[in-house]
């Protein structure tokens, strides 16, 4: 294989790294927040359920995690979701591994919901009480403080911790390999198993590396633009 | 006429099973227009009263009427409802918010407020037409107060309450903020309440209301209150 080819394989692993990534960040992102607010609650079974289960997602290894939500449905319920997912996929449009890929979204989406969910409450415990007064005195109500004067402030405060778990999450995706996902370093390894290749396992790393880089500049730029207000 | 009246109001919080009464059984009545210091150390209740007036918080016990109406017994979106339209609040530090420019820190008011006054106008009264698209942490402390003014009274309420307001200033910006502040609630009519430790902004009161340890100590009427230049600290 040449050098080019083995450049486009590894690719083709890298844009299920990338899949993984976008919807982990598209359903996180926003997920986190109902998260954070029920670990805020002044109702306290809700508060306290939230917290035990953030408590169990950061706990457990994300890779265990992965293998319950791809197992568990079979073992337990002796209903194989992900491994029908997988067939349907493949027999109507000819996609390999839909249902692996799809617990693994699943696994990721939950776990990363989680963190951003102790990053967001961090957030908007840190913005003074004078600020909540404001909105108040104005006559605002909760929602109105929340979404006009409080929210701006708490995004520009998470965009440092937010920006770290973002970098991690891109390397993260290398864990779905644990259930034969074809991810970057999956191909990598088919590599070597096929072709007697250990170079391209050393070079998914290059992949990893412009990736963060792209991604350092624009968490830095979005950083400069809300650099205009203090808080 | 009086436009505040408190009628045995006490105030309790608890924590636990300790119970702290910040207000103990107060009585008093504010007129309309007057200028009003109510004076007393830290932890004397001061603020708490304040909160009460405000709408901020609702008494554990006794009737607040404002205007006529009473405010002790209301649900949470008929107090903002009341803190939209009756009273305007300064804070001893500001709480301008930094995401806004100065002149959407005023404009939002009358967002919010259906009988606003214009938020130009009110910052060219306070005289910092200059900064309108300025960001609060560009200004100076004295600026910033002079725009929660500007904010506070944009609304066009009937009271205006401040909160140490010259608390963070230093003595020759906080006398200008005072005159500022006098000078704007006589031009428009309004009541004035400052919630203060400091003696000598008693001195310019038209009434000054003692208080201590969760109740009041006495009620003086001053029948020749100081103007702002004749005072310092």
């Amino acid at each position: 294989m040449t050098f080019w080819q083995i450049t486009v394989f590894l690719l083709n692993g890298f844009k299920l790294s990338c899949l993984i990534f976008c919807v982990t960040l598209l359903v996180g992102i926003p997920l986190g927040l109902p998260i954070a607010f029920c670990s805020m609650s002044r109702f306290k079974p809700l508060r306290t359920v939230s917290k035990v289960f953030v408590w169990i997602i950061r706990g457990v290894p994300l890779m265990l995690q992965i293998f319950i939500i791809y197992y568990v449905p079979g073992l337990v319920f002796n209903h194989q979701i992900f491994a029908q997912v997988d067939k349907f996929f493949f027999l109507n449009y000819g996609i390999e591994d839909a249902g692996r890929i799809f617990a693994v979204l699943i696994a990721f989406s939950i776990n990363y919901a989680c963190y951003f969910s102790e990053i967001y409450r961090g957030g908007i415990e840190s913005i003074s009480q004078g600020q909540y007064e404001a909105g108040q005195v104005l006559g605002m109500t909760r929602r109105q403080i929340f979404f006009r004067v409080v929210l701006l402030q708490v995004v520009k405060r998470i965009v440092p911790p937010m920006s770290n778990e973002i970098i991690t999450l891109i390397k993260d995706t290398a864990l779905a390999n644990c259930i034969t996902v074809a991810e970057v370093i999956w191909q990598a390894k088919k590599l070597a198993a096929t072709q007697a290749l250990i170079w391209p396992l050393f070079y998914t790393g290059v992949f990893y590396l412009l990736f963060v880089g792209g991604l350092t500049i624009l968490l830095g730029r979005l950083e400069k633009k809300l650099a205009y207000f203090k808080s | 006429m009086s436009i505040v009246q408190f009628e045995n109001v006490s105030k309790i919080y608890k924590s636990g099973d300790h119970e702290l009464r910040a207000l103990d059984h107060v009585d008093f009545a504010l007129d309309e227009g007057k200028f009003v210091v109510i004076l007393g150390p830290s932890g004397a209740g001061k603020s708490t009263l304040l909160n009460l007036l405000g709408g901020l918080d609702s008494p554990s016990e006794g009737k607040i009427t404002v205007s006529g109406a009473d405010i002790s017994k209301l649900t949470d979106n008929e107090l903002a409802d009341y803190r939209a339209s009756t009273v305007g609040f300064v804070f001893q530090f500001y709480n301008l918010i930094p995401t806004l420019t100065v002149f959407e820190n005023v404009k939002l008011v009358s967002e919010i407020s259906k009988n606003a006054l214009d938020a130009k106008e009110m910052i060219a009264k306070v005289g910092l037409s200059d900064h309108l698209n300025n960001f609060p942490a560009e200004l100076s402390g004295g600026e910033q107060q002079r725009i929660s003014i500007a904010r506070a009274l944009c609304k066009n309420p009937k009271i205006l309450l401040c909160d140490e307001p010259t608390g963070a200033l230093d003595s020759e910006t906080g006398v200008m903020v005072l005159k500022l502040l006098l000078e704007m609630a006589r031009n428009y009519g309004k009541t004035i309440v400052i919630v203060t430790h400091n003696q000598n902004i008693a001195k310019m009161a038209d009434e000054v209301i003692r208080v201590k340890n969760g109740k009041i100590r006495e009620v003086i009427e001053q029948e020749n209150p100081l103007s702002a230049d004749e005072v310092e600290w």
